[in-house]
């Protein structure tokens, strides 16, 4: 014990005492809690139950789960149709300019950095469904609409999605150019004595080079939109008709969303669910990250 | 006399590599100053070659395609901002009947000051400031001192550590929610409530295995020279973590400020959860109940405000963003 102290074990349990605290409390205990609960009836009031596998029988039997895994691919989905291919082609395009770069990837970056409770009431206001309303207004301009955009099932995912991508976008066009910026230029100068031209090397050098980074792009965007929730949360509550309720929101729902109490174990239930979906992305996403920054 | 401070001018010169993810493969003679210069503003060739760049068909095309990005980038990117911004001083009358005409009936320079007092959006900015701050700091105790111990100090028991914290990582915030809600209700050996304290947000922010995993990244990466000379200098393990490890750490402790500031500036979820009396209520979780209540010229205001901080702390550290968001940016799961 004294040879510990002397060695400076004390000084080093110091310094992990705020980890140590914080995780412990913050982190591992609500972990392990989450495992427990979603076994257990919880109530607040009477002590917890043990239920076994009752919580993810009562959540799979629920209709709403079926339709919040829907929606939430399908927000997915979209999001990947929006949001992948456009910040790569914006992020080539920039790649070749060579003043104002920073100008422009500062613009690109900017909806990123607009707090996203801000932008989705903005937005909000921009979907109004009259006439005059700010993107019907602009598309009127065109002989298009005037659309129902929020208030139609049909339309309010695309439209919930629409923002997603301009409040998230630029953060994919920098990583992109951080990316291209890492190809290395002895490539081209081969391509270009091979006579290759502008388009097979961007097919033949840049995508194959950007490969590992497209992967990790693709997963974190998986396992940003299947936790969405600040969106359909603001913009519409899930509705109309639950047409745009998530699992996230289903959760939340589960827990907070009663006034006579929350179901813990279904919320609990469900959140594992999610986890164990997306904990596999994250172990792929770590994995790839991983063997990048080594090799 | 030597003391462990006089040793500081041993740093190389240039700032350490912020590097987490790949090293940049830049020929190693270069300073690293330079070499990232010359990458941010001028990369030594794209795609299209010099040559290629002389030939008029391609050089009007590529003029072409700058100009319409550009123009697409402000209307898409900047548009919008620049939409609230004039919303933000015009009447409500205007924004409603004529939402892209320029002040029809002039400017209305009352709103700010209306949403400002009336409407207690000081209040609000008060709390969201207090709560980035407070969260800011226990972020960066908890990283810079774990990091310390389990890079430098190194305790036996730290592999096993360190593993245990980057599990978390796998485990989404999602998981959470309900657990660390019960558990701020009714914490262990505390027996007080922590809901509607900034203390509910505070410390749950500071368990962020990222930031342990950034600093720790970087500490290794420090010459451990240095801290060797430090100890046969006579420096304890404080006097070297606070005199030579974090004069060091600059670079990465402006990352990890930056992710802690934002990430709690922006945060909805949590906080509404947590802090129900609109007292304690950040702009974030506010600001959805007052568009419900609030008159519209003002509820625009009001967004324009909130969103003007991380807007201009943005502008002032645009290298150190858009350098933390090129290394793939926060890990959400």
């Amino acid at each position: 014990m004294r040879t510990w102290v002397r060695r400076g074990g004390l000084s080093t349990l110091v310094f992990l005492l705020p980890l140590l605290v914080i995780f412990g409390v913050f982190s591992w205990l609500p972990i392990v809690r989450a495992a427990v609960m979603s076994v257990q009836q919880t109530n607040l009031v009477t002590a917890p139950k043990f239920v076994g596998l009752e919580n993810f029988q009562s959540v799979l039997a629920d209709p709403l789960f079926w339709t919040a895994v829907r929606n939430t691919g399908v927000f997915a989905l979209i999001a990947l149709v929006f949001g992948y291919p456009i910040p790569l082609v914006v992020a080539v395009l920039m790649g070749e300019v060579r003043r104002f770069r920073g100008l422009l990837s500062a613009i690109a970056y900017l909806p990123v950095v607009v707090p996203p409770v801000v932008a989705v009431l903005m937005w909000k206001f921009f979907y109004d469904a009259r006439p005059d309303g700010v993107f019907n207004t602009i598309l009127g301009w065109v002989g298009l609409g005037p659309y129902r955009w929020l208030q139609s099932a049909t339309t309010a995912m695309p439209s919930l999605v629409l923002e997603a991508t301009w409040a998230a976008a630029g953060g994919t066009v920098i990583i992109y150019l951080a990316a291209l910026i890492g190809v290395p230029a002895e490539l081209y100068d081969a391509a270009d004595v091979d006579g290759a031209s502008i388009w097979q090397k961007i097919w033949h050098v840049t995508l194959p080079q950007l490969r590992g980074v497209l992967l990790v792009t693709l997963i974190l965007q998986i396992i940003g939109t299947s936790q969405v929730f600040l969106e359909p949360f603001l913009f519409t509550g899930g509705g109309p008709a639950n047409s745009t309720l998530t699992v996230l929101l289903l959760i939340y729902n589960y827990a907070f969303g009663s006034s006579l109490g929350g179901d813990y174990g279904a919320a609990t239930a469900l959140s594992l669910m999610l986890a164990v979906f997306l904990a596999a992305l994250s172990a792929v996403y770590f994995w790839l990250t991983r063997s990048w920054s080594t090799s | 006399m030597s003391t462990p401070t006089s040793i500081r001018p041993v740093v190389p010169a240039g700032p350490q590599p912020v590097a987490v993810e790949p090293a940049p493969r830049q020929p190693a003679r270069w300073s690293v100053r330079r070499a990232r210069r010359r990458a941010d503003d001028q990369p030594p060739r794209g795609i299209v070659s010099d040559a290629e760049r002389r030939t008029p068909s391609v050089r009007v095309a590529l003029q072409l395609i700058h100009a319409t990005l550009l123009a697409l980038l402000l209307v898409i990117g900047l548009g919008p901002i620049l939409w609230l911004v004039k919303a933000s001083i015009s009447t409500t009358q205007d924004t409603l009947r004529s939402p892209m005409a320029l002040f029809p009936s002039g400017v209305d320079w009352a709103n700010l000051a209306t949403a400002w007092t009336r409407v207690h959006i000081d209040l609000h900015f008060a709390n969201s400031m207090i709560i980035a701050s407070g969260s800011w700091l226990v972020q960066l105790i908890v990283a810079t001192t774990g990091g310390y111990a389990l890079s430098i100090l190194r305790p036996r028991y730290g592999p096993v550590l360190y593993w245990l914290v980057l599990s978390t990582l796998f485990v989404p915030a999602v998981v959470l929610l309900v657990p660390l809600y019960l558990t701020v209700l009714d914490p262990p050996l505390l027996g007080v409530s922590l809901i509607n304290t900034f203390w509910a947000v505070w410390l749950p922010a500071g368990a962020n295995a990222f930031n342990v995993l950034l600093t720790k990244r970087f500490f290794d990466n420090l010459p451990r020279e240095i801290f060797d000379a430090a100890r046969i200098d006579g420096a304890g393990p404080y006097r070297i973590f606070w005199s030579v490890l974090l004069p060091m750490s600059r670079p990465i402790l402006g990352v990890v400020s930056v992710f802690a500031f934002i990430a709690a500036w922006k945060d909805f979820l949590w906080p509404l959860l947590v802090l129900p009396n609109p007292d304690v209520q950040p702009l974030s979780v506010r600001l959805p109940t007052l568009a419900r209540s609030t008159e519209l010229d003002v509820l625009l205001a009001a967004l324009m405000i909130s969103a003007l901080i991380p807007m201009v702390l943005f502008l002032v550290f645009q290298r150190t963003f858009l350098r933390s968001a090129g290394l793939s940016g926060a890990l959400k799961g």
